[in-house]
């Protein structure tokens, strides 16, 4: 099976005045039908930026500087506005943070539904009610139809974010990039809405790019991670691997330093300093100024090492249980 | 833990009804989609409870249940329908104002409660100079102080809350509510807005300074492990009321309200090694209006435990173990369930 998107050595730099920033620096990975990856990595790692890459939605300062991103086998990386606007909604969708400020107070659920399906469908307005109807049931909205006429203040954060995902997938795309769509809301809801979208990837093969910093969160919807560092992922894998077993030193200090892997009350293992600023990186490995395990090679760019189905950058990769035995 | 240490906040019937006073921009749309005004909004019903000197009390439960106006209360920034606030046997407010600086507060969003055109050096004077804690003159070593307990170095005091990352930020405001010298701080959401490596810093400094100045705190959040790993007690609140009440490893190892359980149960974990992990499981249908909650038992229809009796009688809380108390008509049959793992 061939992945329904394929991203190689994308690259995003922001052209300001204080210099220039590299967002996304030379991320590669590729996505099956019905996968769903999480993309994980600290405030400013580059995470979104690397999932407004995939819909072209990039404005100046901000350019796609390099390297390549496929959906179903089509270039999207140059391909003209018009075009890329055509497959935005309709086969690549984004989902964002603040349900809010994706709707618009003054219009009904119902209107800014079908304006979203109008962008790509020509139905009658019975049709595109029944569509909008259906839409709203899958995402577990009880009494659709009504619904439609409420405005979104009369929803609830969680069903606002339910719309927010239902509009999404009006025209079932084959990729949905979600930046953080349960952070801003409660474990109650979050975990509803988790339950949603892995029963939606895994009933229309829609495939995901989970965005967020919360790893508990992703380990419990994606099947692979993507660990990302001041614009570079620097590691990927199996979820349950990488969260039990990781290979790079900062995937293993953001598991150390959440509250449930040290005693109550007891200090929590933080992660020496911060991430430097992108537009002046350390050469070499960037997280090496922070890490424990730093040698003079890091002062140069790791490779990608890749082994049974797992990847990593990184000169002195944290060691493998032996039981676990890694064949290649 | 400190059992035997004495009370230091007692809170005894509190209640915090909102008027229907809306925003202008509410009025704007409620005009726009002809609506009348919405009823009264009972955010807090009949909180009562106590915390030893030197406890911290973890208060959870979903967005809109009451915690930050309950936190608000306490800190004497509203002032209580009904009941009253004592600190150390005295009152915190008389004839409707706050009658003493021995509670502080440190909200979610630092950016929000630091005056973006005013020094950082200059927020943190602020408070003590005006309430005499140190003379005028003091002012610059009184701020230096509390920079440095906070972790920042205090020749930082004539830059602008801009200058700074949101992790700094928020030991600035720390240290901004310390230089109060309280004797009670109130954490509203203090790590909420932190990704998880600056959540950690901002952890380790809670932690230091609660226990290098025997501070008493109520710490608000709805991230369950971080109040576990923070608190001595937690409350759990629904729709304004409190329904249940232990030490943590009780709440969260042997929860005696469903609505507790249900909690614990949505929270999304990662398993240890050759654990295999239950599915997280949401909790049925969605919190409802707090402007017409359901009779009864507020969580009774969401509830799998509920019988006719809980939507006809408000349960009261009472004690469900030593030192345990829930709001349940059925709390021994949610009792009976197998002890959590981790707690
Ligand atoms: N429009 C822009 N102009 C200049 N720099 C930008 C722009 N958008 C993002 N950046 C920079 O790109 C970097 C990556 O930002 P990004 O928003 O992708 O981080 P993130 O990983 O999503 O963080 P968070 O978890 O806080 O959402 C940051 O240093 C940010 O300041
Ligand atoms: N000043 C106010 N006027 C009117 N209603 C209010 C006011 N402040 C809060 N409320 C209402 O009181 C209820 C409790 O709100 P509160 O902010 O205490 O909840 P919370 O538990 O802190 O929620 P969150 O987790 O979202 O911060 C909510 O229904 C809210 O809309
Ligand atoms: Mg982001
Ligand atoms: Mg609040």
């Amino acid at each position: 099976m061939s992945p329904v998107l394929e991203v190689r050595d994308l690259r995003t730099e922001f052209f300001t005045a204080a210099g220039t920033l590299r967002a996304v620096n030379d991320v590669s990975f590729s996505l099956n039908e019905g996968e769903i990856i999480g993309l994980v990595g600290e405030s400013g790692s580059g995470k979104s930026v690397t999932g407004f890459s995939l819909l072209g939605l990039i404005d100046a300062p901000g350019k796609i500087t390099g390297g390549s991103v496929r959906l179903k086998g089509d270039e999207l990386v140059g391909m003209a506005q018009p075009d890329l606007r055509r497959r935005r909604g309709r086969d690549i969708a984004m989902i964002f943070q603040d349900p809010i400020a994706t709707l618009n107070p003054l219009l009904t659920i119902g209107q800014q539904m079908e304006m979203a399906l109008a962008a790509h469908e020509r139905l009658s307005p019975r049709a595109s009610e029944d569509r909008c109807a259906e839409a709203l049931e899958r995402v577990g909205i009880p009494s659709a139809r009504a619904r439609l006429k409420a405005y979104p203040h009369e929803f609830s954060g969680g069903m606002r974010q339910r719309v927010a995902i239902s509009i999404a997938l009006l025209h079932r795309p084959a990729v949905i990039v979600a930046d953080e769509p349960t952070t801003a809301l409660d474990v109650s809801i979050q975990a509803q809405i988790v339950t949603e979208m892995k029963m939606l990837a895994r009933e229309f093969g829609v495939a995901m790019i989970w965005i967020s910093h919360d790893l508990a969160v992703v380990s419990g919807i994606a099947q692979r991670i993507a660990v990302m560092y001041a614009g570079r992922i620097v590691e990927t894998g199996p979820a349950a691997q990488v969260l039990r077993q990781p290979r790079h030193p900062y995937t293993r200090g953001l598991l150390d330093s959440m509250p449930h892997a040290t005693a109550p009350g007891q200090a929590l293992r933080q992660i020496p300093g911060s991430m430097p600023s992108m537009m002046a990186l350390p050469p070499g490995c960037a997280f090496a100024p922070r890490c424990a395990f730093a040698s003079p090679a890091c002062t140069s760019v790791p490779e990608l090492t890749e082994a049974a189905g797992r990847s990593w950058r990184c000169f002195h990769p944290l060691d493998q249980p032996a039981q676990e035995g890694i064949t290649s | 833990m400190n059992q035997h240490r004495e009370t230091y906040l007692k809170i005894e019937n509190v209640s915090k009804i909102f008027g229907p006073r809306l925003s202008m921009g509410d009025r704007i749309l409620r005009a726009a989609i002809r609506r009348g005004p919405p009823p009264s909004l009972t955010a807090v019903s009949g909180v009562s409870l106590t915390l030893a000197k030197g406890q911290t009390l973890g208060l959870v439960g979903e967005s809109g249940c009451g915690k930050s106006t309950l936190g608000r209360v306490i800190a004497g920034i509203y002032p209580p329908t009904t009941g009253k606030v004592m600190l150390d046997g005295l009152a915190l407010m008389e004839e409707g104002r706050k009658v003493t600086t021995a509670v502080q507060t440190v909200f979610q969003d630092p950016f929000a409660s630091l005056d973006p055109r005013m020094k950082v050096g200059e927020a943190v004077a602020e408070g003590p100079v005006a309430h005499g804690i140190v003379p005028r003159s003091g002012a610059r070593a009184h701020v230096a102080k509390w920079l440095s307990h906070a972790g920042l170095d205090p020749t930082l005091a004539d830059r602008y809350p801009h200058q700074f990352s949101g992790g700094q930020r928020q030991r600035i405001a720390i240290a901004r509510a310390l230089a109060m010298q309280p004797k009670l701080l109130i954490c509203d959401e203090p790590v909420a807005s932190l990704d998880v490596s600056i959540q950690a810093q901002v952890i380790n400094l809670f932690l230091e300074l609660r226990r290098d100045l025997d501070l008493t705190c109520v710490f608000i959040s709805h991230d369950l492990s971080v109040v576990r790993h923070v608190s001595d007690r937690v409350a759990v609140m629904y729709l304004g009321r409190i329904v249940e009440l232990g030490e943590t490893h009780q709440v969260f190892g042997r929860p005696s309200h469903p609505y507790t359980a249900a909690l614990l149960d949505s929270v999304p974990r990662i398993a240890a090694e050759g654990e295999v992990l239950m599915e997280v499981k949401p909790i049925s249908g969605e919190i409802p209006s707090p402007l017409n909650p359901p009779p009864g038992c507020h969580f009774a229809p969401r509830c799998p435990l509920a019988t006719a009796r809980c939507t006809a009688e408000i349960p009261s809380l009472r004690e469900t173990a030593p030192g345990q108390r829930a709001a349940c008509h059925h709390a021994e049959s949610q009792l009976a369930e197998p002890e959590r793992a981790g707690a």
